[in-house]
C-alpha cells in the first residue's frame, strides 16, 4: 500500500490505519537525526528548569567567599564565580530565564502577529496597506538594536526585555500569517466554505487558520532560537534579568573580566546558550523539512 | 527602471514616517515625566521647565512630533545629555569606525560564506558538504559575544597574538589597526557567513541544474570552467544583494561586538547612551540605523534588476 493510499485513505483496508497529517509529520522529524537530538536537548533544558530546585547542587545565589573563583572539582563540578557562587547551580537555573524569555516573547509575537496578519491576508486593501507599511518600519530597525532601544526607554528587567523582543519579532509573523492566508484563501475549499454561507471569522477561523499553523509552527521554533540569544545579549548588556538572579548572558558579562583567572565562568554558560539555540535551530530545520510537501 | 524607481520612492514616504512615529514614540515609554527623566540627576524646577519647554514637551503630542521631525528634517537630532554635543556630530564621529569593522566583517562573511556555499553545492553530500551545513549551524547558533570572549580567551590571554581590545584608526598604522580589528571582524562576519553559505549552496544548486550549464558540460568544457565562469555568476547575484540586506545583522552584531573589544563604534554609542539615559542618542541611532537600512533595501532591489534584465519591465 503506497503512501498516498494511506494519507488520502483511498483504498486503505480495516488493517491499516489512516495516517493523520500531524502523525505524518511526527514520523518524518522523528527520522532526522539532527531534529531528535535537539528534540532530547530542548527536553534535558527543560527539565532542568522545571525540577532546578531539586538537582541543583548549591542556591545559585549563595556566595561562598572562602571558595572565589576555584577551578572545576568534584565539590564545583562547573567551578565558582567572582563572589563564591556555584556555576553550575547558575547554569541550571540560567535555563529558566532563557527558555521562558524564548517562550514568551515569541507567545506575545505569535497573540499580536497571527490576528494582525489574519486581518490583513483576509480583509486586503487599506488595512492591509496600512500594517504592511507599519511592519515595514519596524523591520527597518534592526532588530536588536530595537531591542536594546524598548529595554532601555521601558526600563532594565527580564519582563521588559521579553516585551521587547516580543514586539520586535511581531512584524515577521505578520507578514509570515499574511502571506500564507492570501494563498489558502483562493483555495476551492475556501470558497466552498464561503458558498454555503460561513461568516468571515469562521472561514478564517476554522478553514483559513489550520493551514496557516505549519508554518508558523517552523517560525516559532527558529525565532525561539533567535528570541533566547537576544535575551542573553539584553542580559550581557544588562539590560535584561537583573542581578543576582541567574542568566546566562549575565553571567557571560561578569566572566569577561575575570577571563585571565577564572576562564571556565565563560565556558558553561556560553555553551549552554549554544546548545539551547543549536537545538530550537535543528528543530525548527527538520520541522520545516518535515511539513515541507515537496519533500514527500 | 526609472518607474520603478518612483514607485519604490513613493512607497518608502509612509515607511519613512512610520519609522519617525516609532522612534518618536520610544520617548512616551520613559516612566513619569520625560522632562524629570532627561533632567537626570538636576532637580531645580527651573532646569525641568527649560527642559519642558526646549524640547515642547508641555505641547500636545502630535505638535511634539512634529517639531521633533521639523528638527530631524534640518539635520537637528537633538543634543546628548551627557557629553553636551549634537548628536549627529556624535554620529558621524563614529560611524567611520563602525564602517571599518562593518567592511572587515562582511569581506569576512562573502569568503567564507561563499567559498563554503560553492564547496558544499558542488561537492554534494560529500564529507565537505556535511562539514560546510555544520559551519552554518554552528555560525548561526553561536552568540557573537560568547565567540567573541573564547577567541579573546584563546589569542589574547593564550597565545598572545592579538590585542585583547582597542582601537586604532587606520590612517596611524594599518598593521596595528588591522590587528586589533581581525578579531571582531572575524566574530561579526561569522554570523553572516553561515547565512550567505546557506543561500550561496541553495542558489548553486539550483544554477547547477540548470539546462545552460548542462550544455556548458556537454560541449566539454573543463568543470572548473562550468562553476566559475557559468554557474558561479549567476548564482551569486542574489546572495551578494543578500549581504546588502544583512546590514541590520551587522549593526546588531556592532553593538556586543564593540562592547567586548571595546571598540568606540555606533554599537558601543548606542549602549553607553542607554547606560547614561542619553535618550537622544539612543533615538538618533535607532533612526540613522533605520534610514540607511532602507536606503541599502532600495539600493539592493536597484542592483538586482540591474543585473536581471527580465525584471525590468
Amino acid at each position: 500500500m503506497g503512501e498516498a493510499a494511506l494519507i488520502n485513505g483511498v483504498g486503505a483496508t480495516e488493517d491499516e490505519v489512516v495516517e493523520t497529517p500531524a502523525a505524518r509529520a511526527t514520523r518524518r522529524l522523528l527520522r532526522r537525526k539532527g531534529a531528535v537530538f535537539g528534540l532530547f536537548v530542548i527536553a534535558l533544558f527543560v527539565a532542568l528548569a522545571l525540577v532546578a530546585p531539586l538537582i541543583s547542587p548549591y542556591d545559585p545565589n549563595l556566595q561562598t567567599w572562602s571558595a572565589v573563583r576555584k577551578a572545576p572539582s568534584a565539590l564545583h563540578w562547573f567551578g565558582t564565580d567572582d563572589v563564591g557562587r556555584d556555576v553550575l547551580a547558575r547554569v541550571i537555573y540560567g535555563a529558566r530565564a532563557s527558555l521562558l524569555a524564548g517562550v514568551i516573547s515569541v507567545a506575545i509575537a505569535l497573540l499580536v502577529g497571527v490576528p494582525l496578519g489574519v486581518i490583513c491576508g483576509y480583509v486586503g486593501g487599506f488595512v492591509d496597506a496600512l500594517f504592511g507599511r507599519i511592519t515595514d518600519a519596524v523591520l527597518a530597525c534592526p532588530f536588536l538594536i530595537l531591542a536594546i532601544a524598548l529595554a532601555a526607554f521601558l526600563g532594565p528587567s527580564l519582563g521588559n526585555a521579553m516585551i521587547a523582543i516580543g514586539i520586535t519579532t511581531t512584524p515577521i509573523f505578520i507578514r509570515l500569517t499574511r502571506a500564507q492566508v492570501m494563498a489558502v484563501k483562493v483555495e476551492d475549499y475556501v470558497e466552498a466554505a464561503r458558498a454555503v454561507g460561513n461568516p468571515h471569522w469562521r472561514i478564517a477561523l476554522v478553514h483559513i487558520l489550520p493551514n496557516v499553523l505549519p508554518a508558523l509552527l517552523v517560525q516559532a521554533t527558529l525565532s525561539i532560537a533567535a528570541a533566547i540569544i537576544a535575551e542573553a545579549s539584553l542580559s550581557f548588556l544588562g539590560l535584561g534579568q537583573q542581578p543576582p538572579a541567574p542568566s546566562w548572558g549575565s553571567m557571560l558579562n561578569s566572566a569577561q573580566r575575570f577571563l585571565v583567572n577564572a576562564p571556565w565562568m565563560a565556558v558553561w554558560p556560553g555553551l549552554a546558550i549554544f546548545l539551547a539555540v543549536l537545538a530550537f535551530n535543528l528543530v525548527g530545520d527538520g520541522l520545516r523539512d518535515a511539513l515541507d510537501p515537496r519533500s514527500r | 527602471m526609472l518607474t520603478f524607481l518612483g514607485k519604490r520612492l513613493l512607497q518608502l514616504i509612509p515607511t519613512l514616517f512610520f519609522v519617525s512615529v516609532i522612534i518618536f514614540s520610544l520617548q512616551q515609554l520613559l516612566p513619569g515625566d520625560p522632562a524629570l527623566v532627561m533632567a537626570g540627576e538636576e532637580r531645580d524646577p527651573e532646569v525641568i521647565e527649560q527642559i519642558r519647554r526646549q524640547y515642547h514637551l508641555d505641547q500636545p503630542l502630535p505638535v511634539q512630533y512634529v517639531y521633533w521631525v521639523k528638527g530631524v528634517l534640518s539635520g537637528d537630532l537633538g543634543e546628548s545629555m551627557r557629553i553636551k554635543q549634537p548628536v549627529l556630530s556624535l554620529i558621524r564621529e563614529k560611524l567611520p569606525v563602525t564602517i571599518q569593522l562593518a567592511s572587515l566583517a562582511i569581506i569576512i562573511a562573502l569568503v567564507i560564506g561563499v567559498g563554503a556555499g560553492i564547496v558544499s553545492a558542488v561537492k554534494k553530500d560529500s564529507i565537505w558538504d556535511y562539514v560546510a551545513n555544520g559551519f552554518a549551524l554552528w555560525g548561526i547558533s553561536t552568540p557573537n559575544f560568547w565567540l567573541g570572549i573564547m577567541l579573546i580567551f584563546l589569542f589574547s590571554v593564550q597565545l598572545g597574538w592579538l590585542p585583547a581590545s582597542g582601537y586604532v584608526p587606520i590612517s596611524e598604522d594599518w598593521r596595528v589597526s588591522f590587528a586589533s580589528m581581525i578579531m571582531p571582524a572575524f566574530v561579526l562576519g561569522n554570523a553572516i557567513a553561515a547565512i550567505l553559505m546557506r543561500h550561496t549552496r541553495s542558489a548553486m544548486l539550483q544554477v547547477l541544474e540548470s539546462d545552460y550549464v548542462r550544455t556548458a558540460r556537454a560541449k566539454g568544457l573543463l568543470e572548473r570552467s562550468v562553476i566559475l565562469k557559468h554557474a558561479m555568476r549567476n548564482a551569486l547575484t542574489p546572495v551578494i544583494t543578500l549581504g546588502a540586506l544583512e546590514f541590520g545583522t551587522l549593526l546588531s552584531g556592532a553593538v556586543l561586538t564593540e562592547q567586548i573589544f571595546t571598540i568606540p563604534g555606533f554599537g558601543k554609542l548606542i549602549v553607553d547612551a542607554v547606560f547614561n539615559r542619553d535618550y537622544a542618542v539612543v533615538q538618533g541611532v535607532v533612526l540613522v540605523t533605520a534610514t540607511t537600512y532602507i536606503a541599502l533595501n532600495l539600493l539592493a532591489d536597484m542592483a538586482y534588476i540591474l543585473v536581471n534584465p527580465r525584471l525590468r519591465d
